[in-house]
């Protein structure tokens, strides 16, 4: 029998062919699908979409209404006139090596039987947004599901956009996985509500419960840590990150019970108050897995220096605010801790770590491939004598403070870099000296030709820098550049902003992900809509002269996914040209921009699988749609809405 | 366009009498109309108040409707060149995309830069530790709608922070503060006026979970170990109130 890990759908195919007279029939839709068979690893498992619940479905009624396909996919007995039928169990067998979520949503619409094979043997499902679906519909397609990613609110609630009681609550999901799906293992959560009581009621009604990993979330507080701690025996993952919590003090560390030793990755690098040295080293040198340790900041040098000398193993470490003060044998000792780490590829944290501090880190850089430092601010020197010790880097994360000169450093020493991120030290500082400019961000794509991501936050750009930047790297794939002056022109020729996105959508033929900045015109977006064939995400802020910006997006950028917008001059005409796009797309944001509350009932009338809301804000004109979401839904308008979100209909 | 002009003048007459949070006297302009009012929704790091901003050279108005075409220029606050900057900033809200923690980091960063100076030898006595980061703490008002936060660390005595909670939950008054600052607040007749349930007593939650009077034990230690703070009616401090008689009689 088969004990390969995971296969790609084209050994798939073939071991079908070998085994079936309908095989040579089905063989060339499938040329187009080849990909290859490494499993995913979790990071990038969520930039799939899961195309298999919306996917264009012949049967699917216009009414949005469950077809004969949906329902339960029913198991077939063999029958002996059957000789020519392939046995269910053997193509479902096949097919649960299956990983990726695009194969398995091209394998289901395949025929009747190829969908039911791969309804029962899909243990993972990603939902990108989850009023895109309802958690019954989800647990009567696919049956036997382990893992759940689950991503709620728009992007923009990030930055205060959003209500906080806009929902994306995950109570609802809960309660039906805890009937449907009992032996959940894995729940990955991006900006949703989640309350104590659904992290006790997950903790007590799931007794195979493995992995939490909550990213933006909001609602709990530590109490509810405390809940999983306690109660969750085999718990391998608890990440949490970047959220909004109430912190009752680090007594939930405590909560794992003295025998527990399963954790392989803790992350609670965000958690503002203390938690006890003392359990936390006992807890990592119990758990001889643990693979991933990232600490918050009251976790001193000392109590890191053990931690590491107890788990050498670790694979990435976020190492707290490295900020205590050392004596020489101190220094020597954590740099002797780090040494251990020979299998370190992952390192962050280092909130306020200095530079001598900094030092102790060189032993274990040689395999360091991602560097985080995006939270202490370096000095140009400081990154520049960092750098030689981390030749493998291939993504690195810092702070404008280490400037142009920094960036220099990063463009010498760092030959294989793929991303870099440059975050502002004091976005709201204008007179800051010594950030980042475009000379910065071409020294960089100089000395590193293979860079395909870049997040730059920088006080002024020109064409020109950007144009070199991607004559030098045309691999991007994600390039998002933010002139945090809005509607900042070419500080050199004080022209628009134009000519730079042109080259960048002209030359880089790879992009998936853009976001613009600066003054901007419609030129811009006639750029984009004519050559960003393969973008996916597209934000835009401040940007745009008419309705025609966002028209030739929508007419152009054919696999465009998600597209948000704010404060720019598009209206009713631009909102309604992408009227035929919607149900392609996963969400459009636009806030501040020109769509009235007409235009969004005339969007809401020609496409009832839409669900089109609109946030209206205090004070503002009972015709203008303040803030509008569309996307794309099987589960019907919202039944959740609070008072501040309206979901536009056709009346 | 009557109808226009009746809602207009129907909003002024509301704004005479509208309540609002806010010391008596002078009153501060409202804010304009269409611009966001109260505290619906969060605010950034800082204050932020919500712009509209007309950037490009021809945006225009998708025609809405008369009474609609207050959606406000910004008045330059992100204009480099523009002289007089109000002191609280005026901040687009949601811009520059950044996620809040890393903000509040920032702050934290910026000030432990330059307190410190660049290269220190290992063995130095006299560098100075990075402060501890901002201490943000909740507070809440019995009976107050929503919840302001603090930083602690901006105060420098008992009466600096009473005074700016004063401003942010108008009906909290502390009363006389003597050179003690909230020390006065617990002598014995005060603090009969609290046990009628005619005052609001500040108290706070301290590292050990328990909700102690504020003005106990001198400001440095307090901004330690406060947690954070809640003003509750004097009728619900009772619990309070016997140790705070205890000690002014100890003192007294």
């Amino acid at each position: 029998h088969l004990f390969i890990h995971s296969i790609s759908i084209f050994q798939a195919v073939l071991i079908i062919l070998h085994l079936s007279p309908f095989g040579s029939l089905l063989f060339s839709p499938f040329s187009s699908h080849l990909s290859s068979s490494s499993p995913i690893p979790h990071r990038e498992r969520e930039s799939f979409d899961s195309e298999s619940l919306l996917s264009p479905f012949p049967q699917i009624s216009s009414s949005g209404g469950i077809s004969a396909m949906d329902r339960s996919p029913k198991r077939r007995s063999i029958s002996p006139d059957d000789a020519t039928r392939f046995p269910d169990e053997v193509l479902e067998r096949v097919l649960a090596l299956l990983d990726s979520p695009k194969d398995r949503s091209a394998v289901s619409l395949v025929c009747r039987d190829w969908y039911s094979a791969e309804s029962w043997s899909r243990r993972h499902v990603f939902i990108g947004n989850c009023y895109s679906v309802s958690p019954e519909i989800v647990a009567r397609r696919f049956p036997r599901i382990r893992s759940v990613t689950l991503k709620g609110k728009p992007r923009f609630s990030d930055f205060n956009l959003v209500p906080d009681n806009w929902g994306a609550d995950v109570h609802s999901w809960l309660l039906v996985f805890a009937s449907e799906y009992p032996f959940l293992e894995e729940l990955r959560l991006k900006r949703m509500r989640v309350t104590d009581e659904s992290l006790e009621f997950l903790a007590l009604n799931f007794p195979n419960f493995r992995a939490l990993s909550l990213l933006s979330c909001d609602g709990f507080s530590t109490g509810g840590l405390a809940s999983v701690a306690t109660h969750c025996k085999n718990l391998t993952e608890l990440d949490i990150q970047e959220n909004g919590i109430d912190d009752f003090g680090g007594e939930w560390l405590s909560c794992f019970p003295d025998n527990f030793n399963t954790l392989e990755v803790l992350n609670f690098s965000h958690l503002n108050t203390d938690v006890n040295p003392d359990v936390l080293e006992r807890l990592v040198s119990r758990c001889r897995s643990l693979k991933v340790l990232k600490v918050n900041r009251s976790i001193s040098l000392d109590c890191l220096q053990r931690l590491l000398v107890s788990a050498p193993q670790l694979t990435e470490l976020g190492a707290g605010s490295f900020s205590q003060e050392l004596t020489p044998r101190q220094h020597a000792d954590l740099e002797h801790a780090f040494g251990l780490c020979k299998n370190l590829s992952v390192l962050t944290g280092l909130w306020e770590a200095t530079a001598m501090n900094l030092s102790a880190v060189y032993p274990a850089c040689s395999r360091l491939s991602f560097l985080n430092l995006s939270y202490t601010a370096l000095q140009s020197q400081e990154l520049a004598s960092l750098l030689p010790h981390c030749p493998c880097l291939r993504r690195l994360w810092v702070l404008d403070s280490v400037g142009d000169k920094g960036l220099e450093a990063v463009g010498a020493n760092c030959p294989s870099l793929e991303e870099i991120r440059v975050f502002p030290a004091d976005p709201f500082d204008e007179d800051m000296i010594n950030a980042v400019t475009e000379s910065g961000i071409v020294a960089v794509s100089q000395g590193c030709p293979k860079l395909h991501y870049i997040l730059y936050f920088c006080r002024q750009m020109t064409n020109a820098a950007v144009a070199t930047v991607v004559r030098n790297c045309p691999d991007f794939t994600h390039f998002r550049l933010c002139i945090m002056n809005p509607g900042q022109p070419d500080h050199t020729t004080n022209q628009p902003m134009d000519e730079a996105f042109g080259s960048v959508v002209k030359t880089c033929k790879k992009l998936q992900r853009l976001s613009v900045s600066g003054l901007l015109t419609d030129l811009t977006f006639k750029y984009i809509g004519k050559y960003a064939k393969n973008m996916e995400t597209l934000s835009v802020a401040f940007a745009g002269s008419s309705d025609l910006g966002m028209q030739y997006v929508m007419e152009g950028c054919s696999k465009l996914r998600k597209l948000e917008i704010r404060d720019c001059p598009f209206g009713n005409a631009a909102l309604l040209s992408g009227l035929e796009k919607y149900e392609s797309m996963r969400s459009l944001w636009m806030s501040a921009c020109n769509v009235t509350m007409n235009g969004c009932r005339v969007l809401a009338r020609e496409m009832p699988r839409l669900n089109v809301e609109v946030m209206k804000e205090e004070g503002s004109d009972d015709c203008k749609a303040d803030k509008v979401y569309v996307y794309r839904t099987v589960a019907g308008p919202r039944r959740d809405a609070p008072p501040s979100v309206l979901t536009v209909s056709s009346l | 366009m009557a109808t226009a002009e009746a809602d207009m003048y129907v909003t002024i007459n509301f704004e005479e009498t509208e309540l609002r949070l806010g010391l008596p006297g002078p009153t501060v302009p409202p804010p304009p109309l269409g611009s966001r009012t109260g505290a619906a929704g969060k605010r950034g790091f800082s204050e932020t108040v919500d712009l509209k901003l007309n950037l490009s050279p021809s945006a225009k108005m998708d025609g809405c409707d008369p009474h609609g075409a207050a959606i406000k220029t910004a008045n330059n606050a992100c204009s480099n060149n523009d002289p007089a900057k109000p002191p609280a900033k005026a901040q687009v809200v949601g811009w520059p995309p950044i996620r809040s923690f890393r903000k509040n980091v920032m702050a934290v960063q910026k000030s432990s830069n330059d307190a410190q100076p660049s290269k220190k030898p290992a063995a130095a006595t006299t560098t100075a530790t990075p402060p501890p980061p901002a201490a943000f703490v909740k507070v809440s008002m019995d009976g107050a709608p929503y919840l302001r936060k603090v930083d602690l660390k901006l105060y420098n005595s008992y009466s600096d922070l009473s005074e700016s909670l004063g401003k942010m939950f108008s009906s909290f008054t502390i009363g006389n503060c003597g050179p003690n600052g909230m020390k006065d607040f617990m002598s014995e007749s005060k603090l009969v006026d609290i046990l009628n349930g005619s005052e609001y007593v500040p108290s706070y939650e301290d590292k050990d979970g328990d909700w102690m009077l504020v003005g106990d034990v001198p400001w440095e230690m307090f901004v330690e170990s406060c947690k954070r703070l809640r003003i509750m009616k004097g009728s619900e401090a009772i619990g309070l109130a016997p140790r705070a008689v205890e000690k002014c009689k100890s003192r007294s």
